[in-house]
C-alpha cells in the first residue's frame, strides 16, 4: 500500500487501505513525541505553509508542531477573512502563497469546499484542516488512532455521535471513517441538530442520549456552538446540557464500563460534558491531543513525500 | 424589401402548424405561409433555404439580467442581446435589479434608448414592484407601465411582506400586465447555497428547503386569487411548486409560471466538486423535482421557459462555493440544451418545446410575436435540430462565462435569427444586422 | 531469477558464530552492548546473534530495532512512498557500544541513515557495524567492523538474504536482474 494522492482533502475518498496506511504510519511515528530531540530530518528543507481563515489554536498548533519534528519549514500565514474585503479572495491568497514554492498547504476555512478548490488550483499538496460544515480529515483519523489504541481493534465496534451532527464537519468525516473500517455509528441529538437525510450514509439516527449510548463502545460528544441558539435551533444552552449533557449518573446507568468518551475538543464542560467526565477514567480526550501530532506528521510525510510522483506524473 | 425562408419545417404552435412550407417577410411582418406561395408575392425576395432546419415563431426570453445601468463589467444591453440573437432569441425582457434598479421612468427610458441604439433583439423592460427592491414601499407602478415596462418583478429577491404584495397586485390589475414573483420564503432560505437534501448533508453546505419556494408559491397564488391579478411564478424548481400551479390553473387562478434550462437538465448531485458555476437561486434541486418540471413543462403546467440568464464576473463566481454570486448564463446554451436533453429523448416533443419557448412566453407577458401568421411581426428562429454542438464559453456573445455546462456535447442549435423581417445572426455567418 | 547461491544454512549458521566470537574478542565481553538492527532481516540477524552471544557469554544482550525511513536520502525520488513502521529501541543507548546490524552493506546509504538516527537518540560511546555480507560498490565513506562475506557483485544484481523467520529458509542468493 502506497500513498499517491496529492492533497488530503476528506475522509470519504479514501479507501479503506488508505485509511489505515495514515494510521498505521501515525502509529509508527509517536515514538518521536517521546524521545528526548524530538526532530527526525525527514522533511528537511520542505516548506509547509499554515494557511488558516479561522481562528484554531489547536489544530494549527498540531500541524506545526508535526512539521517542525519532521524537521520542515513550517509558516504560519494568518489570512483572515477580511481579505476578502480588501479584495483579495481566497485564489488571490492560494497563488501568493504558492509563489513561494511550499510543499504542503494546510487550510482551514469556513466555507465548504475551500480546501477542495485551493487543491485544484495548486500544484502543492493540500490538507483540509477543517472545511466550514463539510470535513476535518486528519481528526476524523486521530480519533480513529485513538480508538484503535485502546479497543485495539475498529471493525465491528459500535460508536455514538452526540451533539450538533447538522453543523458538524467532525462528525462528517468520523461518519465516512467509520463505515469504510466496518464500525457502527448511532448519531444523537435534537432533531433540529440532525442533518437531513444523514440516514442514508448508513448510521442510525437517535433523539435519547441514553438510548443512544447504551451498549456502545466509543461515545463521541461534539461541540456545542452558542450561536446554535439564536439560530433558534435550541432553546437555551440550559435544556440543552438538561437532555444531551454527558454527566457521571446517566453514563453509568445508560453505558458500558468500559467506554470511552472522546471529543474534538475544546469542550464546553458543562454542557455537552460534565467536567467529572470530561476529566474521569473514561475520557480519552487527551490522547486524543497526543494522537493529533502524530496522524498530522504521517499526513505531512506521506504527502511531501509524495510530491515527486505527482510531477512525473 | 422581402425575405423569403423556404423549404422548412415550419412549426407555429399558435395557428398548429407543423409542416414543410415557405415563410415570406416583407416590410417587417409575415406576409404569408404556406406550401406554395404565388410566384408573383415572392418574386424579387431574398432567399433564406430552411431545408432540414425547423421555422418557429422567434424565440422569446421573459427572465434575462440584461445588467445594464450599472454593471456593464458583467454585461451589456449590447452583448447581452448578441447573446439573445446567437442563442435563437428574438426578444428578452430585461429584469429590474440594475443599478440604478428599474424603478423609475428615467432608468426605464434609458434602457429603451440603449436598445434602441445597440440592441441586436426586442427589448422589454420589466419594472421593479418596490422602490429600490427594499420590499417596503411600491415603485411607480403606472408610470412604468406607461415608460414600456411589460410586468413587474423585484426577481432576486422575495417581496416577503404578503400585504404590500397584494397591493401591487390590485394596483397593477389595469394595465394589464402581470406581478412576476421570485417564490422565495427568505426566513426558511436564510443562509442557505444550494437544495437542502442529501447532497446538502454531504457537502456540509447549507440547504434551502423545497418549501421555501412552495410556501411562497402557495401565497402569490392565494393572493392573485383574492385580488383577480395575474401571478406569473418565476423560474419554479420544485415539484411542490408545480403541484400548487397545477392545482391553481384548474381552480381558474390566473397564475403561469416558467422553468429555466438548468432546473430542467440538472439536480443537486451536479454541485458535487463545488463549483459555484453550479450555484443559482433557487437551487437545484433533487431528480424529483426535475421529473415533475419537464412533466409541468410538457403538459403546459409550466408555461414557458424561460433562462434567468444571470451574468457575473469569473471573480464573483471562482471563489468560495458558499460566497460566490448566484446564478449562470443561459441565453447561449438555453435551446441546445433543451433540445437535446428534453426533446431527443422524447420527454417533450418538438412543437411542445417550440411553443414554450415562442408562443407561451409571448402570451404569459401579452408580447407582440410568438406566431408566423400573417401580419405578425417578422420575428422567426431557424433551428437545426441535427448539428452537434459543444458549449464553448469562450466563444459566448455575452460578456460573462459563468456556465456549468462548458464542454457539454449537444445535438441541436439555433440556425438563425430573424428580427423585425432582418437576418441578425446564422450560423457560420455570425452577426449581418 | 536466482543466478548463484553464496552461503548456504551451514555456512550462514558459521558466519553469525565467527561474527559472535569476534564481537566478544574485540568488547572484552558483551557487558556494555546493545545491539539494534535495521528493519526487517538486520533486527532478526541481530537477535541470532545475541542468541550465541547468551550462549557463549552468558550475558544478555539487548536488541533493539531502527527504522531508518524517516532518515532516508531518497524520500521524494522514489515513485513509492515507503512506509514507516517504527523504530523500536526500549533502553538507553547512551554511554553504550551500539553493535549496528543489517543484512547487506552496499552503498552505505543505509549505514549513514542509520548512524543519524542512532545519534538522535542518544550518544552511545561508540557504533560498530556488523553485517551479513558486504557486496563492495560503496558511496560513502563507511566500512564494516565485522563481515559474514565478502561479495564481489555487478551493481546490476541483487543479493537476497532469506532467513527462516522471514522466507522460511536460510541461504544467500544472487539474483539476476529482471529482463528490460
Amino acid at each position: 500500500m502506497a500513498w499517491k494522492r496529492k492533497d488530503l482533502l476528506t475522509i470519504q475518498e479514501l479507501d479503506p487501505a488508505e485509511i489505515t496506511l495514515v494510521i498505521d504510519t501515525a502509529a509508527s511515528l509517536r515514538e518521536i513525541g517521546g524521545r528526548e530531540i524530538k526532530k527526525v530530518p525527514t522533511l528537511r528543507g520542505k516548506t509547509i505553509v499554515n494557511l488558516f481563515y479561522e481562528p484554531s489554536t489547536r489544530t494549527r498548533t498540531s500541524f506545526e508542531i508535526a512539521g517542525k519534528w519532521l524537521s520542515a519549514d513550517v509558516i504560519n500565514f494568518a489570512a483572515s477573512t477580511s481579505s476578502i474585503g480588501k479584495g483579495e479572495t481566497l485564489l488571490d491568497t492560494a497563488r501568493n502563497i504558492e509563489a513561494m514554492s511550499p510543499d504542503v498547504v494546510v487550510v482551514r476555512h469556513s466555507s465548504a469546499g475551500a480546501a477542495e478548490m485551493l487543491a485544484r488550483h495548486l500544484r502543492c499538496g493540500v490538507v483540509n484542516a477543517g472545511d466550514g460544515a463539510h470535513e476535518h480529515p486528519t481528526q476524523a483519523l486521530l480519533d480513529l488512532l485513538t480508538i484503535r489504541e485502546r479497543k485495539g481493534h475498529l471493525d465491528g465496534l459500535q460508536v455514538a455521535i452526540v451533539g450538533d451532527i447538522a453543523h458538524s464537519r467532525v462528525a462528517r468525516s468520523n461518519i465516512h471513517g467509520m463505515r469504510k473500517l466496518g464500525m457502527t455509528v448511532t448519531v444523537a441529538g435534537p432533531p433540529t441538530l440532525i442533518p437531513p437525510h444523514v440516514q442514508e450514509f448508513g448510521v442510525k439516527v437517535s433523539h435519547r442520549l441514553e438510548d443512544a449510548i447504551r451498549d456502545v463502545d466509543v461515545i463521541m460528544m461534539l461541540r456545542l456552538q452558542q450561536e446554535r441558539m439564536t439560530a433558534g435551533l435550541i432553546p437555551s444552552l440550559r435544556e440543552y446540557s438538561r437532555y444531551w449533557g454527558l454527566t457521571l449518573d446517566r453514563l453509568r446507568a445508560s453505558a458500558r464500563a468500559d467506554v470511552l468518551i472522546m471529543h474534538p475538543g475544546p469542550v464546553n464542560r458543562g454542557v455537552e460534558l460534565s467536567p467529572e467526565v470530561a476529566d474521569g477514567p473514561y475520557s480519552v480526550i487527551l490522547e486524543q491531543t497526543g494522537n493529533g501530532v502524530a496522524v498530522r506528521m504521517a499526513v505531512l510525510f506521506l504527502l511531501a513525500g509524495t510530491r515527486v510522483t505527482q510531477e512525473a506524473a | 424589401m422581402k425575405l423569403l425562408v423556404r423549404n422548412g419545417r415550419v412549426i407555429d404552435p399558435a395557428t398548429g402548424t407543423d409542416a414543410v412550407q415557405d415563410v415570406l417577410v416583407q416590410d417587417g411582418t409575415i406576409a404569408a405561409t404556406g406550401a406554395r406561395l404565388e410566384r408573383g408575392a415572392v418574386e424579387g425576395a431574398e432567399v433564406l433555404d430552411a431545408g432540414g432546419l425547423v421555422v418557429c415563431p422567434g424565440l422569446i426570453d421573459i427572465h434575462v439580467h440584461l445588467r445594464e445601468p450599472g454593471y456593464e463589467y458583467k454585461e451589456t444591453i449590447r452583448t447581452g442581446t448578441r447573446a439573445a440573437a446567437a442563442g435563437g432569441f428574438t426578444a428578452v425582457c430585461g429584469m429590474a435589479n440594475t443599478d440604478p434598479v428599474n424603478d423609475n421612468r428615467a432608468v426605464t427610458d434609458y434602457i429603451l434608448a440603449k436598445a434602441r441604439a445597440e440592441a441586436s433583439v426586442r427589448v422589454y423592460p420589466i419594472g421593479a414592484v418596490t422602490r429600490g427592491l427594499a420590499g417596503k414601499e411600491l415603485a411607480e407602478l403606472a408610470e412604468l407601465a406607461e415608460a414600456g415596462c411589460v410586468a413587474f418583478s423585484d426577481d432576486g429577491r422575495a417581496v416577503m411582506n404578503a400585504e404590500l404584495y397584494r397591493r401591487a397586485m390590485e394596483y397593477t390589475l389595469p394595465f394589464g400586465c402581470p406581478v412576476i414573483s421570485h417564490a422565495e420564503d427568505t426566513t426558511l432560505s436564510h443562509g442557505a447555497c444550494m437544495n437542502e437534501g442529501t447532497v446538502s448533508t454531504e457537502l456540509g453546505l447549507k440547504g434551502a428547503p423545497a418549501a421555501a419556494e412552495d410556501t411562497m408559491v402557495a401565497r402569490d397564488i392565494l393572493l392573485a386569487e383574492l385580488t383577480g391579478a395575474h401571478v406569473h411564478i418565476a423560474h419554479l424548481s420544485t415539484a411542490g411548486a408545480v403541484r400548487l400551479v397545477r392545482e391553481a390553473k384548474a381552480r381558474g387562478v390566473r397564475v403561469t409560471a416558467e422553468a429555466a434550462p438548468h432546473h430542467l437538465v440538472l439536480t443537486d448531485e451536479a454541485v458535487r466538486g463545488y463549483d459555484p458555476n453550479t450555484k443559482m437561486n433557487p437551487p437545484l434541486r433533487s431528480r424529483r423535482d426535475v421529473e415533475a418540471l419537464v412533466e409541468g413543462l410538457a403538459d403546459g403546467t409550466v408555461d414557458c421557459v424561460a433562462t434567468d440568464h444571470a451574468p457575473h464576473a469569473l471573480a464573483e463566481k471562482e471563489g468560495e462555493y458558499d460566497r460566490a454570486a448566484n446564478g449562470i448564463v443561459g441565453l447561449e446554451t438555453a435551446v441546445s440544451l433543451l433540445l437535446d436533453r428534453l426533446v431527443r429523448p422524447g420527454l417533450l416533443d418538438l412543437p411542445t418545446l417550440v411553443a414554450r419557448m415562442s408562443t407561451g412566453p409571448a402570451r404569459v407577458l401579452n408580447l407582440p410575436g410568438g406566431t408566423l401568421a400573417p401580419g405578425a411581426p417578422a420575428d422567426i428562429t431557424l433551428l437545426d435540430p441535427g448539428r452537434e454542438v459543444t458549449v464553448d464559453p469562450s466563444r459566448f456573445e455575452s460578456r460573462s462565462r459563468n456556465t456549468p455546462f462548458g464542454g457539454w456535447r449537444l445535438r441541436g442549435a439555433p440556425a438563425a435569427t430573424i428580427v423585425g423581417g432582418k437576418l441578425i445572426w446564422r450560423t457560420g455567418g455570425g452577426f449581418t444586422g | 531469477m536466482i543466478k548463484a547461491q553464496v552461503l548456504d544454512e551451514a555456512a550462514l549458521e558459521r558466519a553469525l558464530t565467527r561474527i559472535s566470537h569476534e564481537i566478544l574478542e574485540r568488547n572484552g565481553g558483551a557487558a556494555a552492548l546493545v545491539f539494534v538492527g535495521l528493519r526487517t532481516r538486520g533486527v532478526t540477524l541481530a537477535q541470532r546473534l545475541a542468541e550465541r552471544i547468551a550462549a557463549i557469554d552468558g550475558t544478555k544482550v539487548p536488541v533493539g530495532t531502527l527504522d531508518i525511513t524517516l532518515y532516508r536520502d531518497d524520500l521524494g525520488l522514489k515513485t513509492d512512498q515507503p512506509v514507516v513502521r517504527g523504530t523500536d529501541i526500549p533502553f538507553p543507548i547512551k554511554g553504550k557500544t551500539v553493535i549496528l546490524v543489517d543484512d547487506v552493506l552496499f552503498t552505505g546509504r543505509s549505514i549513514r541513515a542509520a548512524l543519524d538516527a542512532l545519534i538522535d537518540l542518544g550518544r552511545p560511546k561508540m557504533i560498530q557495524l556488523a553485517v551479513l555480507i558486504d557486496r563492495g560498490h560503496r558511496e560513502l565513506p563507511i566500512r564494516p567492523d565485522y563481515v559474514g562475506k565478502n561479495l564481489p557483485t555487478s551493481r546490476r544484481e541483487s543479493v537476497a538474504v532469506r532467513l527462516k523467520e522471514h522466507d522460511g529458509e536460510d541461504r544467500v542468493v544472487i539474483e539476476a536482474p529482471e529482463e528490460g
